[in-house]
């Protein structure tokens, strides 16, 4: 009898094959977190011994940690994976940044906006994410195939019925698919299977003596000289690790000393509060999550 | 609010493999999404900031005053909060001690049936809730036959506001009884019912001193003891092959999930559909070669002769898995544009998406009363038994014995959308579902070739009359021409294609329809066929004659009296007739209709064997059979 994770990894895989058997143009949106070290890790499995027949596509806001950075550029060279790195030009030129454009906008513009561009230019039919269905109310009510209109919008009230392992892939000329082979994983679950499996991932999930300042009971980690300081403002070393990653200004870092898997493991186990807690972006509003999803998030 | 904490330290309840997937379901405002609050509560699943937000989101959207709104943790659709219902399935895992769960919380909405179905496919129990002061509701008996047709077989009704009457014994066991006797009639005999209030947690997670009277388990003791599967068919394993992986030219893979019991190396495997066999060579993995993969692995399978396997194939063993392209077929409608018997769809069977088409329904089931209804279409939410098509043949089981190879789902063609469930009940073989192949070569081309015309030469006359005799040497004559013939025989054909008829009007009706059809057969194929069979009344042969076109059938009436054929009684039957040896003889205790207007009377009182086979040579010529020759 298979083990609950083998279960997990079996389902994943099927899930990978159908949607690449389906679809003329996948990708694997690749956010560089944990999720994603996971995804890639099943992509790999599914279609071995040939590559994963998709190449990565990042959505770059040009605010992310400079290790996730590293990171990414060392993952695609050490599996010999083809890389899109996208940035919107409108943000360049504009320079949207989360502090004088709000997070809201800049998580907009930079991610939503930045995405819908890249799935156009490139004209992919099919994207894999690595969102979980215990990550957030209205991911929790997210096919595991996500039908996308050719504006990629997503109608949570007319969501395609999604029976048995039978899933429709059919769309019409600009429509997409979201596929989320995760979907059915909850944070401890990834993590277990990073450490079964082995998994690299970025060094910032373990603890470590980082700068940090304080704001609005978040821990913010100053990773560049672009982050203005308030007036007496000084980052403080201290052990934090973080429980997702996403651009440093807007991503919480949690105190902590657990410095390896097993450590981090066991941490989860007696966590009293969820992962998204240091996510400001999910605060903005109530609902908040629902809306970036409407209007083309993933 | 306090969090209480179920889970002792130290423990490690997610190592476990055990996992029960379920669903619940009820009408609106039951209290689905509460209880799925209330559950994920108790068994301490909520972190700090969860309930933090649900203090907040309680005060402004809640329903319970300064009380925690648990249904605010699940109806996380700003729709949803606005109307205060559930739209879409929400997935949601917890772990207890025992096991793991995932819950699939569906909604209540008639007009979100889809959604509910969606929930059912995939779960293993069934979670019925209903509101006390209401007791059934034509959505309790929707819902529940749902769940049975998707072969779901364990269910609990957890009756639901018993706080809000009184915690009334009376009341609970009224609604339980009503619900078991209807559950009976859909052949689910074990129901658990459980009085409980989600509201306040009574017999949610531990049983409640509220309900003294109750001895049965809490909800989720019940579902910590209900049976978990894997969702794979018992029996051999199959591999249903999703890709075909060839990373270059020295590698040929099939990727897929096995089902069913272990594949090992060294299996005989049969590829359905079609007949072709291999054995397992390799079983690939990332993580080496395995010798075997259980049932639920997800493998790459390397088969030692180079068959023509594709997408959609299943790699069997054993004979369970067959393949067809019909079916009877349970199917459930979920689109509001109606279903059109005739229209072409598309279904996705397995991993193959085929043209589509189902017939008229052959009744609709009444969800409420199980009762079947005609129907000429179905509707959103709508049940029906019917027959359907499918442009190529799938590799398929029974839904009954296996969830992923007896299900489909039906496609729009024009909206995408996926408007059908199916399920299968079992595959179709019955002529009346044979379309009439149409072919290249044909009789014309045949006719061609051959240099005759076909053409059935049809014998009748008493038993002994020399039918038998002259259509023997009209065969050796026609044989010696190059014509191509043969020879149907009466006592030959009752031996094999015909031996389960006697020689009752009925079967002998029956025996002369067999023959008519296949001597109209051979005509197809292009032959003189030479029947020799007593066919004693007019009808048969008129039906025989019906059969092939006209020119095509020349009707021989060896015409020999009834003293005579006696006298000669070459198989000693008159004389057993004659003793009451034999009944329904023709001739003796059995009418014989002479032909009023045969192409042919032979008088074999007057001419020999011989004479009368060249008299039927001359027939055909006159005929044009034998225009050539």
């Amino acid at each position: 009898m298979l083990s609950y994770l083998d279960r997990l990894e079996a389902d994943s895989i099927d899930i990978f094959r159908e949607a690449v058997a389906e679809s003329e143009r996948p990708v694997l949106l690749y956010s560089i977190g944990k999720d994603s070290s996971v995804l890639l890790h099943l992509a790999r499995k599914a279609f071995y011994p040939s590559p994963p027949p998709f190449p990565l596509l990042h959505v770059d806001t040009t605010w992310k940690f400079r290790e996730m950075i590293a990171f990414r550029d060392e993952t695609a060279r050490r599996l010999g994976l083809e890389l899109i790195v996208h940035r919107n030009p409108d943000c360049l030129a504009e320079g949207i940044n989360p502090f004088d454009h709000g997070s809201a906008r800049h998580t907009d513009l930079w991610k939503t906006q930045g995405l819908r561009q890249a799935m156009e230019e490139h004209r992919f039919d099919l994207a894999f994410g690595g969102a979980r269905r215990d990550e957030e109310a209205s991911r929790a009510k997210e096919r595991v195939f996500s039908f996308r209109t050719a504006q990629h919008r997503w109608d949570p009230k007319d969501q395609r019925p999604e029976l048995w392992r039978l899933y429709n892939t059919r769309i019409g000329p600009g429509e997409s698919i979201r596929v989320f082979p995760l979907s059915n994983w909850t944070e401890l679950d990834v993590w277990r299977y990073i450490q079964r499996e082995h998994i690299p991932i970025v060094p910032l999930y373990f603890a470590a003596e980082r700068p940090v300042v304080e704001r609005d009971g978040v821990l913010i980690m100053v990773d560049d000289d672009r982050m203005p300081l308030a007036e007496g403002e000084v980052p403080e070393p201290r052990t934090v690790r973080f429980r997702t990653l996403g651009c440093y200004p807007l991503t919480g870092a949690v105190p902590s000393q657990a410095r390896t898997v097993p450590e981090v493991v066991a941490e989860m186990r007696t966590a009293t509060t969820s992962e998204r807690q240091g996510r400001v972006i999910d605060r903005d509003r109530s609902g908040s999550m629902e809306r970036k999803k409407q209007e083309g998030y993933f | 609010m306090t969090r209480p904490n179920t889970l002792p330290p130290g423990r490690n309840p997610e190592d476990r493999a055990d996992l029960l997937r379920f669903l619940t379901c009820g009408s609106v405002d039951d209290g689905k999404s509460t209880l799925i609050g209330r559950l994920l509560y108790e068994s301490g699943l909520l972190h700090t900031d969860q309930l933090d937000t649900l203090a907040a989101d309680s005060r402004r959207h809640g329903t319970r005053g300064a009380e925690p709104d648990f249904a605010l943790l699940v109806d996380g659709l700003a729709a949803e909060r606005e109307q205060g219902i559930t739209i879409d399935v929400a997935y949601r895992f917890f772990t207890t001690e025992r096991r793991r769960f995932i819950v699939a919380d569906t909604p209540g909405h008639e007009q979100y049936t889809r959604n509910m179905v969606t929930g059912a496919s995939t779960a293993d129990a069934a979670v019925i809730l209903l509101d006390a002061r209401k007791g059934l509701l034509s959505q309790t008996y929707r819902h529940t036959n749902l769940v049975a047709l998707l072969g779901i077989r364990q269910i609990v009704l957890a009756v639901n506001k018993l706080d809000l009457v009184g915690y009334s014994r009376e009341v609970f066991e009224r609604i339980s009884a009503e619900y078991r006797a209807f559950a009976a009639e859909l052949g689910i005999t074990e129901v658990a019912c459980i009085p409980i209030s989600a509201v306040e947690g009574t017999n949610v997670v531990t049983r409640s001193v509220r309900t003294p009277w109750y001895e049965g388990q809490s909800l989720l003791e019940w579902l910590e003891s209900a049976e978990a599967h894997d969702g794979s068919p018992a029996g051999p394993a199959h591999l249903l092959v999703q890709w075909v992986n060839r990373p270059d030219g020295s590698f040929r893979g099939f990727s897929g999930r096995v089902l069913g019991g272990t594949l090992r190396q060294g299996d005989r495997v049969r590829v359905r559909p079609g007949e072709q066999e291999s054995v397992v060579e390799r079983i690939v993995t990332m993580d080496g070669e395995l010798a075997e993969a259980v049932g639920g692995s997800a493998v790459t399978v390397v088969l030692a002769d180079e068959l023509d396997v594709s997408r959609g194939s299943v790699l069997a063993v054993g004979t369970g898995v067959e393949a067809a392209d019909a079916f009877q077929a349970h199917l459930v409608w979920l689109d509001e544009h109606e279903m059109l018997p005739g229209r072409r769809y598309l279904a996705k069977f397995g991993a193959r998406t085929v043209g589509f088409t189902a017939e008229r329904p052959k009744h609709r089931i009444d969800v409420r009363t199980q009762a079947k209804e005609a129907a000429r279409t179905l509707r959103s939410g709508e049940i029906c038994v019917v027959n359907v098509r499918i442009d190529e043949p799938v590799a398929y089981q029974p839904y009954r014995l296996d969830r992923d190879l007896g299900s489909f789902i039906v496609l729009d063609r024009v909206s995408n959308r996926t408007v059908g469930a199916g399920m299968i009940d079992f595959a179709l073989r019955r002529s009346a579902n044979v379309r009439w192949q149409a072919v290249t070569v044909d009789k014309r081309a045949r006719t061609t070739r051959n240099g005759h015309r076909p053409c059935v030469v049809w014998f009748t006359g008493l038993s002994g009359a020399g039918k038998s005799t002259i259509a023997d040497l009209v065969e050796r004559r026609l044989h010696g021409l190059g014509a191509h013939t043969f020879l149907l025989d009466g006592d030959n054909v009752r031996h094999g294609l015909n031996s389960d008829l006697g020689f009752t009007e009925a079967d002998r009706v029956e025996n002369i329809r067999r023959i008519a059809e296949v001597a109209a057969l051979m005509v197809q194929a292009g032959l003189i066929v030479l029947v020799s069979f007593i066919s004693p009344f007019g009808a048969e042969r008129a039906l025989a004659r019906g059969l092939v076109e006209a020119g095509e059938f020349c009707e021989v009436y060896v015409d020999t009296p009834l003293e005579t054929a006696e006298r000669r009684d070459p198989k000693g039957l008159y004389a057993r007739a004659r003793r009451g040896e034999l009944v329904n003889f023709t001739g003796i205790d059995s009418p014989y209709e002479p032909p009023a207007e045969p192409e042919l009377r032979l008088d074999t009182t007057r001419s020999s064997p011989e004479q009368a086979a060249e008299e039927v040579l001359g027939t055909l010529r006159g005929l044009g059979v034998l225009d050539t020759y």
